[in-house]
């Protein structure tokens, strides 16, 4: 049993070598083919410069923008926790109910109503909202 | 625990033909294997690159069929031929596609950050790949049935997340940056109710092996799950970054987002990347919700998974053909406001179901659909009345609407509207 457990990661891990390699060796034969003058390089100060819609780059890395994104992180680390603690729940959910019922159930309403007490501040405060208000004035 | 692993598998068979002789497989009709005793570890990694060398190649060859495939149903949806040179019916125009890209010239910026920019495209191409170890294409084909399928395929498919990022910073271009900020947004965006919406189905099967997930469909869970499956049909398309969800590389706007400065293979990696997404969504809606590879007999079970598959993939070119792009604030407030809450509905009424009948069959199954149907038609029509505003709200002019001094007497209506041109 532990056995066939650790066999199919062993599996798994030679299946992500072996997903790794694939690009990598596309890459390597396309860069080969540089060698055998199948594929060009003729590099110019033109052709390294970044694409912006063919105009002349006017700056380089550091662009400004808008704070919002932040927001959407702090919700997502929230609420893939959430995620996080549903699953387990889930996958023993119909044992557990067999066991006692509805006990089952109402211990994980508990933890969704703390949840959407959460969620329903979030919206309060238009944190879900990529233009609130204040900016519209 | 994994009993499917242990009777069926096409790499158990495989393993078995080369060690014959090994305990694992004294109960099977194989009496002696080709390889002699004791070199068990040498007939594991054969039986691994033959597995794994079918799966990669299968993906490989599937997504050349399916660039193939995609251009010939855009042309029939818009009314033209679609690409009809290379080949009967154009079928070797992506294989050709993909010998050109491959002898592109390949340019780095002067500015870019090199390491970050060749590892990005392997870092999107190989979780792309690797999500499609756990899938099972029909009886026993599968590489690995984890036990903890479900959360493998989310983990793995999230870091696509990470390689946009690395892709756009690397390449030092701030379109590509703005693109990439909007693309982690979304992602991370869609990536809760794509998780969310598949709870109900893991409480009904009562594992994350996709196998036993195949193994509890007494009926398909999309009849069971309708909920779900809307909710996770609509972000699995948000996560491919495909049209109505493109704007993450909406060319009107950002030129290609963070593609801009790739060319040559390291293109053609993003490219095989979003069509090997988009393979593996198909997979994964037919094994979760469509039963995968069940069907009934005379057909093999291969086919079924295909003929389910190709289904899917046709409704997902379909929605991309038909909806217009949608704006970055719509999208978010579509994933937070709509399909969270959707997700919320699915969970409560599904766990208040399971808790009537725990362990439910085939039967029992029915009076859930029977039941799931009207909730979830009335929960995504009373979402759509929160969250949506109504068309031409302000067509016709309000009593307190401020009038102008040109009224309509200047411009007859009949002369704008061009009905004085004749009439036949």
């Amino acid at each position: 049993m532990f056995e066939d457990y650790f066999r199919q990661y062993a599996l798994l891990i030679i299946f992500a070598a072996a997903a790794v390699t694939v690009p990598i060796g596309m890459l390597t034969m396309s860069y080969l083919a540089q060698f055998i003058k199948v594929r060009p390089s003729r590099p110019t100060a033109v052709k390294e410069s970044a694409y912006e819609g063919g105009m002349p780059p006017f700056s380089s890395r550091p662009a400004r923008f808008n704070f919002r994104y932040y927001y959407y992180a702090l919700l997502f680390v929230v609420f893939d926790v959430e995620t996080v603690f549903l699953f387990p729940w889930a996958v023993k959910y119909g044992v557990m109910s067999q066991q006692f019922g509805f006990a089952a159930l109402g211990a994980v309403f508990i933890f969704l109503i703390v949840v959407t007490v959460g969620y329903a501040y979030a919206w309060r405060k238009q944190a879900l909202e990529w233009v609130t208000n204040d900016d519209r004035s | 625990m994994n009993h499917l692993f242990l009777d069926n598998s096409l790499w158990r068979n495989i393993y078995c033909v080369l060690a014959g002789e090994s305990a694992e497989c004294a109960a099977r009709d194989y009496s002696s294997g080709f390889l002699p005793g004791g070199m068990e570890w040498l007939a594991f990694l054969l039986a691994a690159a033959a597995i794994i060398g079918i799966v990669i190649n299968a993906v490989l060859g599937g997504v050349i069929v399916l660039i193939w495939g995609e251009r010939r149903l855009f042309g029939r949806f818009q009314s033209r031929t679609g690409p009809n040179r290379w080949g009967p019916f154009g079928t070797l125009t992506s294989v050709a596609d993909a010998v050109k890209t491959m002898f592109k010239e390949d340019l780095v910026p002067a500015e870019a950050d090199r390491i970050l920019f060749n590892l990005a495209p392997v870092l999107i191409a190989a979780p792309a790949l690797l999500v499609f170890s756990v899938i099972p294409f029909g009886v026993g084909t599968y590489v690995a049935d984890l036990n903890v399928g479900v959360l493998f395929i989310m983990a793995v498919t999230s870091l696509t997340t990470l390689a946009v990022l690395t892709a756009a910073w690397s390449s030092a271009n701030r379109i590509a940056i703005l693109s990439a900020l909007r693309s982690v947004a979304l992602l991370i965006s869609y990536e809760i109710p794509m998780a969310l919406a598949l709870v109900g189905v893991i409480m009904l099967a009562g594992s994350m092996a996709l196998g036993d997930i195949i193994a509890a469909q007494g009926i398909p869970f999309i009849l069971v799950q309708p909920l779900g499956f809307f909710v996770f049909f609509i972000a699995a398309m948000a996560e491919m970054a495909r049209a109505p969800f493109d704007l993450t590389e909406a060319e009107s706007e950002l030129a290609a987002g963070y593609l801009n400065d790739y060319a040559s293979m390291k293109f053609g990696l993003f490219f095989l990347a979003e069509f090997m997404a988009e393979l593996s969504t198909s997979a994964i809606v037919t094994t979760l919700f469509l039963s995968g590879w069940k069907g009934f007999d005379p057909i093999p079970s291969h086919f079924w998974f295909a003929a389910k598959l190709i289904a899917v993939l046709f409704v997902i070119i379909w929605f991309r053909m038909t909806l217009p792009r949608l704006r970055v604030d719509q999208v978010l407030k579509f994933a937070w406001k709509g399909l969270f809450e959707l997700t919320m509905i699915n969970i409560i009424v599904t766990a208040v179901l399971i808790a009537i009948w725990p362990q439910p069959t085939t039967g029992q199954l029915w009076i859930m659909a029977a039941i799931n149907w009207p909730v979830a038609i009335i929960s995504i029509w009373g979402v759509s009345k929160l969250l949506g505003t109504p068309a031409y709200e302000n067509s016709q002019p309000s009593a307190d609407a401020p009038t102008y001094p040109v009224a309509s007497e200047s411009i007859p209506a009949a002369s704008v509207l061009g009905a004085d041109k004749g009439g036949d």
